[in-house]
């Protein structure tokens, strides 16, 4: 029974625990209940992850049951090798948010650790999906508790900002849901995602669908010039949000590119590659540029985001004689999952130095590393994997979607290529202002080192970030065939069908 | 032991002590951080020396694979070990000279705060250096690279309060960042080309697109690769215009300038050139450029070395210039003389360093040669030591540094009778850089050792304390764990280059993985001399003779130092071209720095804020804003305008209706 309800138990386990722990008056127990709740998430995902068979490229672990069958809406849940290693990604920084934020969160307790739970659950279920209809209702309900976690722990211009990343979102997913109509009724009235594969589209429709979906997921990733919800989102978001915005929220962007566009409008997705490429190179080299000016640690975390991301929109476009370039596809699995690690780790590593002199501004720190030198060290090595250092797994998706890149255009390559230097100079200009240095601030003085509760989290994440960079093959070789299954998909023309 | 058990424990015996001492360093306290360090890179040194006998006596090369690092569709890219003639030289001098600066610096780091993240750092050093050399793959090779970057960023900026430091350990890996960018693309187009990463496959690969041409371009495909890939070792070995980052590193402590910055990393370079040097024979462009490169930084880089007041980077500007003379050699083609070169500059490079950082410890870390002067009489082992080393950095017989750089200039000789583009250029500058090299190492050694002790003015100045305090600050000799690896760096600084000189120039120490071109293998064979031929010869040989013109030059400078002032008067504008080094640090700082800035500034106003957020997001809020505070008006709620506008909207309808019925 459990076996063949794993999906549906880590979706609505976390959901569930996350709902009744709003009932609970004592605080230490809800953080109890929060943090099993979470734990069994992971455990589920986890148990997912090894049970994968990586070997075929057949959904797995699928769940049908019809839930509003005179639309045809079903209920219906799988994963393949592109959305498996999201559902543990999600699942586990969810963890590590619920650990974090013990002694740092004071007020409200049972409504935040309920938001991250009922988040996870919901962004689980997005991964999760296939039927759209299913999809579209956990992708819109997953932004009501970010909403509220930005609305209610936020800093001071927190409205703004959540409702700018509302209403951002919002539009894209409007435009969506508009193309999945039209598919509801070209299809023969059917939800289901593949059979939407199999869909003959004319290059119109193709190329309108196109952009009803880029948008929903563009906005997500975000790209250049729909970005500017996330610089704005993540300085008012509280630590753990950033951490699951940052780590997850982005990644249904990229994975809707791979889910929705690539195998949908193949022949749209081909046709508009050149704008898709320019607007991936703007968001890698314009907003890294925009990174280094940055004086806001979050600000410019985020920026290094969004220019992480145009690594994968990048390469979700890299077209070698209209076939995909398996280097940069799976580079950019890689990335994303690469990116998860990486950016929950700076976020993390920003929350911890925040929690102690409630400054975001890069001014007021400096010499850092004499007082906290166990932090500078996770911080340096979490630094690094930002600029892609080899041995991290920053470097593994870079690395991939480079080689892919240049196979396809060696001007691409090295126009990506430039991450390297200006990746570098934003990460570690900031790591140089804050951590090295004489103490300025006599805030700084009073800083202590790690907690348990940090010191557990950031080693978890350095697991992940090493781990992932020693040997990628563990993750890169559960998610082979899926990727392998897009590219297949992508490489056809649904023109001639 | 035998096979991969000696490898894995070369690898893996200082990357455990490093880690371990990383973390636990401090708890355990600084006896258990020096010893045990040094037992990881003493294990990792024997098993060199087995490895190396093992490869050059009993030939036993190896090439194999660790575990899968990634798949990607068909390919396979594995964590390898590659044991061959030129990884095991490597690996002797990598752990020799790590180990000697290992217990050096127990002497040299005793009273610093750190002590024990300083033991963990070079050890971590020692692995990524013993990663770069062992790999059979480019990626792994990559790993490497970066590594011993990281580790460089981290050793440089290491007295981290220091503002200087930190700014130049940025610098070191921003300007590094530039070359392995070329690096990388390298990398990206020797596996398009070549359908792998494993040096064994693209090399078997490389005649089949001997003649391929860049896609969408008409440059020779190999060429291309070479350059991009030399354009990573211009950064790593500090080739001109990517050289600025090495004089700003000898901020850090003075045991990693000679680890480091001397020894192993920025010769890393030259390493792979020579690894890589089946394709880059068949690129006579890519040895051309590589000729000039070097030739530049042999020459215009070591003058700067003149004028330098600082005791570090007089030998940091040496060190570019023989980073240079090993560019020239690799250019000619001639790797295993680049090899040998490195070699010998490994142990006199490291011990100049060495010895130059027993004398700042002795004048209680004043780097200023100014205020020194005299202290041979004080530190006798320092001196003689240092004096060795400069020797043999110039090239005196039958130092070590004679043969190899000889060899280089007879490389050079050769491919100038070869025709080869850029050798004349090369001639000239390997010739013309002996007279700078004896100028400044002898300047060093009078300004520093002999002459007025100028240190005591200083305390006269400074300190007006008792005498019985003042005593104290007289300059000793530094303890025997400094003088102990002094001594056994000189030993090497004296006899490698005779001893390997034939194994070398024949290229029998690297046989079967670093290939001559064809002209140099010929041009030795002609003319291959024993040690004691050599330096016999040397004696009617130009070299010798502008050698010791600079030594001569450095000392009637060092003896009437206002001729010195008035040649620095009448070449005033040269001097101040010199001065500002080119203006090369301006370029990158003044000009370069701040462009990036304004640019990302510029881009954040105008486009993100202004463009995006202003005009369009927030725009259109507003627009909707506006034009919504207008039409509420029209819902005043009052019930007599809500009646107009209904009796309006009925005759409106009305009269359209009527038009479709009966118009």
């Amino acid at each position: 029974m459990i076996m063949h309800n794993l999906l549906s138990i880590t979706i609505w386990t976390p959901i569930v625990i996350g709902i009744l722990i709003l009932f609970i008056k004592n605080q230490s127990c809800i953080r109890w209940c929060a943090f099993f709740g979470a734990l069994i998430g992971t455990i589920f995902s986890g148990l997912i992850f090894t049970k994968f068979n990586s070997t075929i490229p057949d959904l797995q672990f699928v769940e049908h049951v019809p839930w509003i069958p005179s639309l045809h809406i079903s209920y219906s849940l799988a994963i393949d090798g592109i959305s498996m290693p999201f559902l543990f990604l999600n699942n586990f920084i969810t963890l590590l948010v619920i650990i974090g934020s013990t002694k740092v969160i004071k007020h409200k307790v049972a409504l935040y650790n309920s938001m991250f739970l009922v988040m996870t659950g919901f962004i689980s279920g997005t991964f999760c999906a296939m039927d759209m209809m299913l999809f579209y209702v956990f992708f819109e309900a997953m932004l009501i508790p970010m909403y509220l976690i930005i609305g209610i722990w936020g800093s001071s211009n927190r409205v703004y900002a959540a409702i700018k990343f509302f209403l951002y979102t919002l539009m894209g997913s409007l435009l969506m849901l508009i193309a999945i109509i039209y598919l509801y009724n070209k299809s023969g009235y059917s939800f289901n995602i593949f059979s939407y594969y199999q869909l003959p589209l004319g290059f119109t429709p193709q190329i309108l669908i196109f952009i009803a979906f880029f948008f929903a997921f563009a906005v997500k990733v975000p790209m250049w010039p729909v970005h500017t919800w996330l610089p704005d989102a993540h300085p008012e978001a509280p630590t753990g949000g950033s951490m699951v915005l940052a780590a997850i929220t982005l990644k249904i962007g990229g994975y809707g590119f791979f889910r929705f566009i690539l195998p949908i409008v193949p022949d749209a997705a081909r046709a508009m590659s050149p704008i898709m490429i320019t607007l991936s190179l703007i968001a890698i080299i314009y907003i890294g540029l925009v990174a280094i000016v940055q004086k806001d640690m979050k600000k410019l975390v985020a920026y290094s985001s969004i220019s992480h991301m145009g690594f994968v929109t990048l390469s979700c476009f890299m077209y070698l004689n209209n076939n995909l370039n398996v280097w940069a596809m799976e580079g950019a699995m890689v990335q994303m999952i690469s990116h998860g690690f990486v950016s929950a780790a700076m976020f993390m590593c920003i929350g911890v130095m925040y929690d102690r002199i409630h400054s975001r501004n890069i001014v007021d720190y400096g010499g850092v590393a004499a007082k906290m030198p166990i932090f500078a060290t996770f911080f340096l090595i979490f630094s690094m994997a930002n600029a892609g250092l080899p041995g991290t797994s920053g470097f593994v998706g870079e690395f991939m979607v480079i080689m892919g890149a240049v196979q396809v255009n060696i001007i691409y390559g090295a126009l990506a290529g430039l991450t390297l230097i200006i990746g570098a100079g934003y990460t570690l200009w900031m790591y140089k202002r804050t951590i090295f240095g004489n103490i300025t601030n006599p805030h700084v003085n009073a800083m202590k080192d790690l907690n348990y509760n940090e010191f557990a989290v950031l080693l978890l994440l350095l697991i992940g970030v090493i781990g992932m960079g020693v040997y990628p093959e563990l993750f890169v070789h559960k998610m082979q065939t899926g990727v392998e299954n897009i590219i297949a998909l992508a490489a056809r023309s649904k023109l001639g069908i | 032991m035998t096979g991969i058990s000696i490898y894995l424990t070369i690898i893996l015996a200082p990357l455990i002590t490093s880690i371990t001492t990383g973390i636990f360093g401090v708890k355990l306290g600084k006896t258990f951080s020096h010893s045990f360090t040094i037992l990881g890179v003493l294990i990792a040194t024997i098993c060199s020396y087995i490895v190396l006998y093992q490869v050059q006596i009993e030939h036993h090369v190896y090439n194999g694979a660790l575990y899968t690092w990634l798949t990607v569709g068909t390919q396979t890219i594995s964590v390898g070990i590659l044991i061959d003639t030129l990884t095991s030289i490597m690996l002797v001098v990598v752990t020799s000279v790590s180990l000697m600066v290992h217990i050096y610096t127990i002497g040299y780091m005793a009273h610093e705060e750190g002590y024990e993240r300083f033991f963990s750092y070079i050890s971590l050093f020692t692995f990524m250096m013993i990663m770069l050399v062992t790999s059979n793959n480019f990626v792994q090779l990559f790993f490497g690279w970066e590594g011993v970057g990281l580790v460089s960023y981290l050793l440089i900026g290491f007295y981290y309060k220091k503002e200087s430091a930190i700014f130049a350990n940025l610098k070191a890996f921003l300007i590094n960042r530039i070359g392995d960018l070329g690096f990388l693309l390298g990398i990206a187009l020797v596996f398009m080309y070549c359908g792998s990463l494993y040096y064994t496959d693209v090399f078997a690969k490389l005649h089949t697109i001997r003649f391929d041409i860049l896609f969408g371009t008409n440059w020779n495909i190999i060429t291309v690769m070479c350059i991009l890939l030399f354009i990573g070792a211009m950064g790593k070995s500090a080739q001109f215009p990517l050289h600025v980052w090495l004089p700003d590193s000898m901020e850090g402590p003075t045991p990693i300038s000679a680890l480091i910055h001397a020894a192993t990393m920025v010769t890393a370079g030259i390493f792979m050139v020579a690894r890589l040097s089946p394709m880059y024979n068949l690129s006579e462009t890519a040895l051309s450029v590589i000729i000039y490169a070097g030739g530049i930084n042999c020459f215009f880089l070591g003058i700067l070395g003149i004028i330098q007041n600082d005791i570090k980077r007089v030998v940091a500007y040496s060190t570019l210039s023989q980073l240079g003379y090993m560019t020239v050699a690799l250019g000619c083609g001639a790797y295993s003389v680049a090899i040998f070169h490195l070699m010998t500059h490994a142990f006199f490079k490291g011990l100049l360093f060495l010895a130059a950082g027993s004398v700042i410890v002795a004048m209680h870390h004043e780097q200023d040669m100014r205020k020194m002067g005299g202290l041979a009489k004080y530190m006798p082992v320092t001196y003689i030591t240092m004096l060795i080393g400069s020797l043999a950095v110039v090239g005196i017989p039958p130092f070590a540094g004679f043969f190899s750089k000889d060899m280089i200039l007879s490389s050079a000789v050769i491919a100038y009778h070869n025709h080869i583009p850029g050798a004349s250029f090369a001639v000239f500058t390997t010739y013309a850089s002996i007279f700078i090299t004896a100028l400044y190492s002898f300047r060093l050694l009078f300004m520093t050792f002999h002459g007025k002790e100028r240190f005591l003015d200083e305390s006269h100045h400074h300190n007006h304390e008792d005498n019985k305090h003042h005593a104290s600050h007289k300059p000793r000799e530094s303890p025997f764990v400094i003088t102990l690896p002094l001594v056994l760096m000189a030993i090497p600084s004296i006899i490698v280059g005779g001893l390997c000189l034939i194994g070398f120039v024949t290229g029998k120490f690297v046989f079967g993985s670093v290939f001559n071109v064809s002209w140099i293998v010929n041009g030795f064979k002609e003319e291959a001399p024993s040690a004691i031929e050599m330096i016999k010869e040397s004696v009617i040989h130009l070299p010798l003779y502008i050698g010791l013109s600079g030594l001569l030059v450095a000392y009637i400078f060092y003896k009437n130092p206002n001729i010195s002032n008035k040649f620095v008067q009448s070449i005033k504008p040269i001097y101040n071209i010199l001065d500002k080094k080119y203006y090369m640090d301006d370029l990158y700082i003044k000009v370069l720095m701040p462009c990036g800035r304004i640019l990302g500034k510029f881009l954040w106003n105008i486009g993100d804020i202004f463009i995006i957020d202003g005009l369009l997001v927030n725009g259109s809020a507003n627009l909707i804003n506006r034009y919504s505070k207008i039409l509420r008006k029209i819902q005043n709620g009052f019930i007599n305008s809500y009646a107009i506008f209904m009796i309006f909207g009925v005759i409106i309808m009305l009269t359209f209706c009527t038009n479709l019925i009966f118009g």
